[in-house]
C-alpha cells in the first residue's frame, strides 16, 4: 500500500476541500435524471413476483398453468426454470433468487410473471396455485438459540459468532467501586429509500444488459451471471441514478435484477419490474434488532475497569452479511474507551423474520447506542459530568483497543473532538441551566461519541479501482468501480481527479457505473467511496500526470520533476513564465500518440485478526465523532422534539465542504428517525408496517437545527487525507438524544425507539 | 376513455382508462418521469405536479376526473442553460442528493412561492413537509426556497422605496 505522501495532503489545495456544487445535480432539478423505473425499451414487459403466503412453510407443488394461459402473460417462472446457481450470499450461501422447497420469511419470492402490463402481471400472480405446508416459526432471536425450536436452515439456527478476550474482567470488576449492568434493545429498521428497488433487463447477444438501482454493481453482476449460468463478461449491469440507498440495496437489488433477467432472457424481450412501497418494505432487508447486555465497572474517580458484553442480533432469514456486521458491532462494542479488561461474546441467529443486513452505520448505531447510554448511567452513578467520564476514559494516540489494537499512524482526536463538543454547545451552561426546571416542557442536553474503523477491515477483501483518459482536446474522463449512492461520490471522486490533474472540476466527465468499464471495486459500503475510490482515481489521475509530464518537459525545456500542474495550466516551476495549457499539452500528447489513459488501483493495507481471541488489528486507520442533542420534552403527553443537534466530526479531511454538511444534515435526520419514530413491527413473523404512513419518517417540520463541526486531522494513509463521513453522520445520534431526554426527564430508555407511551411510563414509575 | 391535457404549455390527446393515475399517464404515456412513485398510500408525495393552479398527488388522481386540465410538471421548470430560479438555487444549496425527491420538491416550492413571494420559514418548513427525503435532512431544501424569499422580499423593497 502506498502511503500518500503527507506533502501531498497538505499543500496548498485547489479543488479538494472547495464547496463544490454537485456534478450531477443539473439533471437532477430539470427531470432530465433517468432513475431505473424511467427506462423504457420498445416492446418492454412487466415482471412481478409472488410471495410465500407464510414466513415459515415448505413448498409442496407450483401450479402455474391458469397464469400462463392469461392473454397478455408472456412468461412465468419457478425455481426450476432458473438455469444456474440455485443459491447465492456473499457469507454463506443460503438464499434463494426464487425459493424452490421451503419458504422462510414472507418475503421471499415463489413466482414470477412477466406481461404486457403491470395489472395483467399482477391478475396472473393470484392464477398461480401453491401448495405450502405451514411451520411452526421462530419469531425472536431467544427462541432461535433454544434446543427445541424450528431449524429455518439444515446448518442450525446459529449464523456467527464472535468471542473478544482482553485482560481478566472478574480481576477488573473486583477493582471497581461500582458495577453495573444493563439490558439494551434495538429495533428492525427499514432503509426507506425514496426510490423502490427496481431493475430493467434487456435480452442481448448470448447474454443480458441490467439496468438497475444498486450499491454494488460487481455483487449484482455475480448473483445475475450464477444465477443464470453466465460468465460475468456476457452480463453488464449498469447503475442507473440510485434514489437512495443507505446500504440497502445491495441482494435486495440482486434479486430483483436477476429476477427480471431470467424473465428477460426467457422471453426475449426487455422485462421492467418496480417494487411497490409494500414490496420493497416487505423483501427488503432490515437494519438488525440487537439485545445488549453490558456490565461495566468503574472506579470512584471514574476510571473504567471492566466490561463484560454481550450481544444478540436477530438475522431473519438469511445471512447476508450478517457475520460482517456483527464483526463490526463486536470490534466496536466498548466505544472509544481504554478498558484494560474486556470479555465480549456475540451471536447472530436464524429467525423468519426479514433478513437483515448492511444499513448505514454497519452494526455501530446498535452498540453506540448501549455503550454511550451506559456511560450517562455510570456517570450518574459515581456524580461525575458525562462528558467528564468520557474524557478520563477516551482513547489518545498509542491506546490500545479492546481487540489489542495500538491506534497510531493518524490522529486520535475523540479528545479534541469532546472538548470541542463541551465548548460549543455550552455545555456546563446548558447542564446547569435544565437541572432546575418547572413546568410541562422540560430541556434536557445530551451528549454520544464514538470511533469507527474506516472502510471493510477484516469485513472483506478491500480494493478499488479506477480509470482516467485525457482526451485529444484536455477533457478527462474518469470511471471508478464505486458507486454514486446519491451521497455524491461522483463529485467527491471528480474533485480529487481534478485535483491530482490540476484542472478546474468541470474538465472532469464522471461516467456512471458499468461493471464492463471497469474492474470490480467492491461494495460502496462502509464509508469506503471516498477513501477507496478517491485513493483509485487519484493513483490513475497521477499515472497519466506523469506522462503528461513528460512532454510537457520537453516543450518547455525542462525536466518532468520541475513540471507542476494548476488551475489548467501546466508551468515549469522555476520559470513560471514557461507555460503550456493542459488542453494544449493534451493535443501535443496526442499529436505524439502518447497513451494518456491508465488504471489506478488502490488496496487497503494488509490487517490481521484472529478469530479465537478475537484480537487484532481490526481496520487500517479509525475516524472519531461525537453528537450534542438538545430536546424538549412535555411531561403531559411524552413527546420529544429535538431542538439541536451539533455533530462533530474528524472525517481526516473534508473534500467538499459543502456535500459533507448535507451528509451530516441527512445522518442526523436519519439517526433522530431511528431514536424516536422508526419501528418495523413485526408480530409472529407478520410485518405490521409496510407502508410509510405506519412506518414514519421524519418530515421537515420535525427536523432540529443541525450544526455541523469539522475537525480536520489529514490522514496519511488517505487520498489528501481524506476518510469518511457518511456513517458516522447517523451513529451516534440516537444514544445523544437518549441522554438528553433523561436529563429533561429523569426517565431512562433502554429499548429503541423513544415513544410517548415509554416516556410516560418512565414518568410514572420514576 | 379520451382525456385533453395541457402539460407545460402542450396540449395533448390522450386515451386513457379511467382508473388509470395521473402519474401514470405522465409518466407511461407521455414520457415525463420527473415525478415519481415513492407508495401505494399517497403518503410521501414524490409524486406531486400542479393541476389547475394546485399541488396535486397525481398517483391520487383518476383519469376519469380529469379533463381539459393544466398540469405543470418539474419539466416544464426550465431547462439547462435557462435554469429556473429555484432551480439554481436547490443547486447553489446542496438540495440534491440522490434526487428522487427533488422534482417533488420544487414543484412544492414553486407552488409555494407563486402564491406568497416571500414566506416565512415556517411557512417554507410546512409546505417542505408534504414530501418525504430520505437523504438531506430537508434543511438544504428550505434553505433553498428561503433564499429566494430573501431575494423577492429585497426587490420587493427596492421597488417601493420612493425614488429619490
Ligand atoms: S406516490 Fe406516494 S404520494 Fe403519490
Ligand atoms: S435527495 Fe434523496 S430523497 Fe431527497
Amino acid at each position: 500500500m502506498k502511503a500518500f505522501l503527507i506533502e501531498e495532503s497538505v499543500k496548498k489545495l485547489e479543488v479538494v476541500g472547495k464547496p463544490v456544487n454537485r456534478v450531477d445535480a443539473l439533471d437532477k432539478v430539470t427531470g432530465a435524471a433517468k432513475y431505473t423505473a424511467d427506462l423504457y425499451f420498445p416492446g418492454m414487459l412487466y415482471g412481478k413476483t409472488l410471495r410465500s403466503r407464510y414466513p415459515h412453510a415448505l413448498i409442496r407443488g407450483i401450479k402455474i398453468g391458469e397464469a400462463e394461459k392469461l392473454p397478455g402473460v408472456a412468461v412465468v417462472l419457478t425455481a426450476k426454470d432458473i438455469p444456474g446457481e440455485k443459491r447465492f450470499g456473499v457469507v454463506i450461501k443460503d438464499q434463494e433468487v426464487l425459493v424452490s422447497s421451503k419458504a422462510r420469511y414472507l418475503g421471499d419470492g415463489l413466482a414470477l410473471v412477466a406481461a404486457v402490463t403491470e395489472e395483467i402481471a399482477e391478475e396472473a400472480l393470484k392464477l398461480i396455485k401453491i401448495e405450502y405446508k405451514p411451520l411452526p416459526v421462530v419469531s425472536s432471536p431467544l427462541e432461535a438459540l433454544k434446543e427445541e425450536s424450528p431449524k429455518i436452515h439444515e446448518h442450525g439456527n446459529l449464523i456467527k459468532s464472535y468471542r473478544v478476550r482482553k485482560g481478566d474482567v472478574n480481576k477488573g470488576f473486583s477493582e471497581s467501586d461500582v458495577v453495573i449492568e444493563r439490558v439494551y434493545t434495538t429495533q428492525f429498521v427499514d432503509h426507506a429509500y425514496m426510490e423502490p428497488e427496481s431493475a430493467v433487463a434487456v435480452p442481448s447477444h448470448k447474454g443480458v444488459v441490467v439496468y438497475g438501482s444498486m450499491q454494488h454493481p460487481y455483487s449484482t453482476r455475480r448473483v445475475v451471471a450464477s444465477t443464470l449460468g453466465l460468465p460475468l463478461s456476457k452480463v453488464r449491469v449498469i447503475q442507473t441514478n440510485l434514489g437512495g440507498g443507505f446500504g440497502g440495496k445491495d441482494e435486495t437489488a440482486s434479486i430483483i435484477c436477476a429476477r427480471a433477467a431470467l424473465l428477460a432472457v426467457k422471453a426475449n424481450r426487455p422485462v421492467k419490474m418496480v417494487n411497490t412501497r409494500s414490496e420493497s418494505m416487505l423483501e427488503s432487508y432490515k437494519r438488525h434488532p440487537y439485545i445488549m447486555r453490558y456490565r461495566v465497572g468503574v472506579s470512584e474517580k471514574g476510571e473504567i475497569k471492566a466490561m463484560e458484553i454481550n450481544l444478540l442480533a436477530d438475522g431473519g432469514a438469511y445471512a447476508s452479511t450478517s457475520p460482517f456486521v456483527l464483526w463490526r458491532s463486536t470490534v466496536q462494542a466498548t466505544g472509544p474507551y481504554e478498558v484494560p479488561n474486556v470479555e465480549i461474546s456475540s451471536k447472530v441467529v436464524y429467525t423468519n423474520n426479514p433478513y437483515c443486513g448492511a444499513m448505514r452505520g454497519f452494526g455501530s448505531p446498535q452498540v453506540n447506542f448501549a455503550v454511550e447510554s451506559i456511560m450517562d448511567e455510570l456517570a450518574e452513578e459515581i456524580g461525575m459530568d458525562p462528558i467528564e467520564l468520557r474524557l478520563k476514559n477516551a482513547f489518545k494516540n498509542g491506546s490500545e483497543t479492546a481487540t489489542g489494537q495500538v491506534l497510531n499512524g493518524h490522529v486520535v482526536s475523540i479528545r479534541q473532538i469532546l472538548r470541542k463538543a463541551r465548548e460549543t454547545s455550552n455545555w456546563e451552561g446548558k447542564r446547569k441551566l435544565y437541572k432546575v426546571q418547572k413546568g410541562r416542557l422540560r430541556r434536557g442536553i445530551g451528549i454520544a461519541c464514538c470511533y469507527r474503523g474506516v472502510s471493510l477491515g477484516a469485513e472483506g477483501k478491500d480494493f478499488a479501482a479506477a480509470y482516467v483518459n485525457v482526451t485529444e482536446d484536455g477533457g478527462v474522463i474518469v470511471a471508478c468501480g464505486i458507486a454514486e449512492n446519491g451521497q455524491g461520490a461522483k463529485t467527491v471522486l471528480s474533485q480529487i481527479a481534478a485535483e491530482a490533474l490540476g484542472v478546474p472540476v468541470d474538465y472532469i466527465t464522471f461516467l456512471g457505473s458499468d461493471t464492463s468499464i471497469v474492474r470490480d471495486s467492491g461494495p460502496t459500503v462502509a464509508s469506503r467511496g471516498t477513501i477507496m475510490g478517491g485513493g483509485a482515481v487519484k493513483e490513475a489521475a497521477v499515472k497519466v500526470r506523469m506522462k503528461m509530464a513528460e512532454v510537457a518537459a520537453v516543450i518547455l525545456k525542462t525536466q518532468p520533476e520541475k513540471i507542476i500542474f494548476k488551475g489548467g495550466m501546466v508551468y515549469d516551476k522555476e520559470n513560471p513564465e514557461k507555460h503550456i495549457s493542459f488542453k494544449e499539452l493534451a493535443r501535443r500528447c496526442y499529436k505524439k500518440t502518447i497513451n494518456l489513459s491508465s488504471i489506478g488501483w488502490f488496496r487497503a493495507p494488509e490487517i490481521y485478526w484472529d478469530e479465537e481471541t478475537g484480537m487484532g488489528t481490526a481496520y487500517f486507520t479509525w475516524v472519531y465523532s461525537a453528537n450534542v442533542a438538545e430536546v424538549e420534552v412535555n411531561l403531559e403527553t411524552g413527546k420529544v422534539k429535538v431542538l439541536r443537534v451539533y455533530a462533530f466530526h474528524d472525517p481526516g479531511k473534508v473534500v467538499n465542504p459543502k456535500t459533507a454538511k448535507s451528509q451530516v444534515y441527512g445522518g442526523v435526520a436519519m439517526g433522530i428517525g431511528y431514536a424516536l419514530l422508526e419501528d418495523y413491527k413485526l408480530e409472529e413473523c407478520i410485518p405490521k408496517t409496510l407502508n410509510l404512513r405506519s412506518y414514519r419518517l421524519i418530515r421537515a417540520y420535525e427536523m432540529p437545527e443541525v450544526i455541523p463541526v469539522f475537525i480536520e486531522n489529514p490522514d496519511p494513509v488517505a487520498p489528501f487525507g481524506a476518510k469518511s463521513l457518511g456513517e458516522p453522520a447517523t451513529e451516534v445520534v440516537a444514544p445523544a438524544i437518549v441522554n438528553a431526554i433523561y436529563q429533561a426527564t429523569g426517565v431512562r430508555i433502554r429499548s429503541l425507539p423513544v415513544t410517548r407511551d415509554k416516556i410516560l411510563k418512565g414518568l410514572k414509575e420514576r | 376513455m379520451r382525456i385533453e391535457l395541457t402539460v407545460n404549455g402542450e396540449k395533448h390527446l390522450i386515451e386513457a382508462e379511467p382508473e388509470e393515475t395521473l402519474l401514470k399517464i405522465l409518466r407511461d404515456k407521455l414520457g415525463l418521469t420527473g415525478a415519481k412513485k415513492g407508495c401505494d398510500t399517497g403518503t410521501c408525495g414524490l409524486c406531486m405536479v400542479i393541476l389547475d393552479g394546485k399541488t396535486v398527488k397525481s398517483c391520487q388522481i383518476k383519469a376519469k376526473k380529469l379533463k381539459m386540465n393544466k398540469v405543470v410538471t418539474v419539466e416544464g421548470l426550465g431547462k439547462p442553460g435557462a435554469l429556473h430560479p429555484l432551480q439554481k438555487a436547490f443547486i447553489e444549496h446542496d438540495a440534491v442528493q440522490c434526487g428522487f425527491c427533488t422534482p417533488a420538491m420544487l414543484i412544492v416550492a414553486l407552488d409555494l412561492l407563486s402564491r406568497n413571494p416571500v414566506p416565512s420559514r415556517e411557512e417554507i418548513t410546512k409546505t417542505v413537509s408534504k414530501v418525504l427525503c430520505r437523504c438531506t435532512g430537508y434543511i438544504p431544501i428550505i434553505r433553498a426556497i428561503e433564499s429566494l424569499a430573501e431575494e423577492n422580499k429585497r426587490k420587493l423593497t427596492s421597488k417601493n422605496k420612493p425614488q429619490t
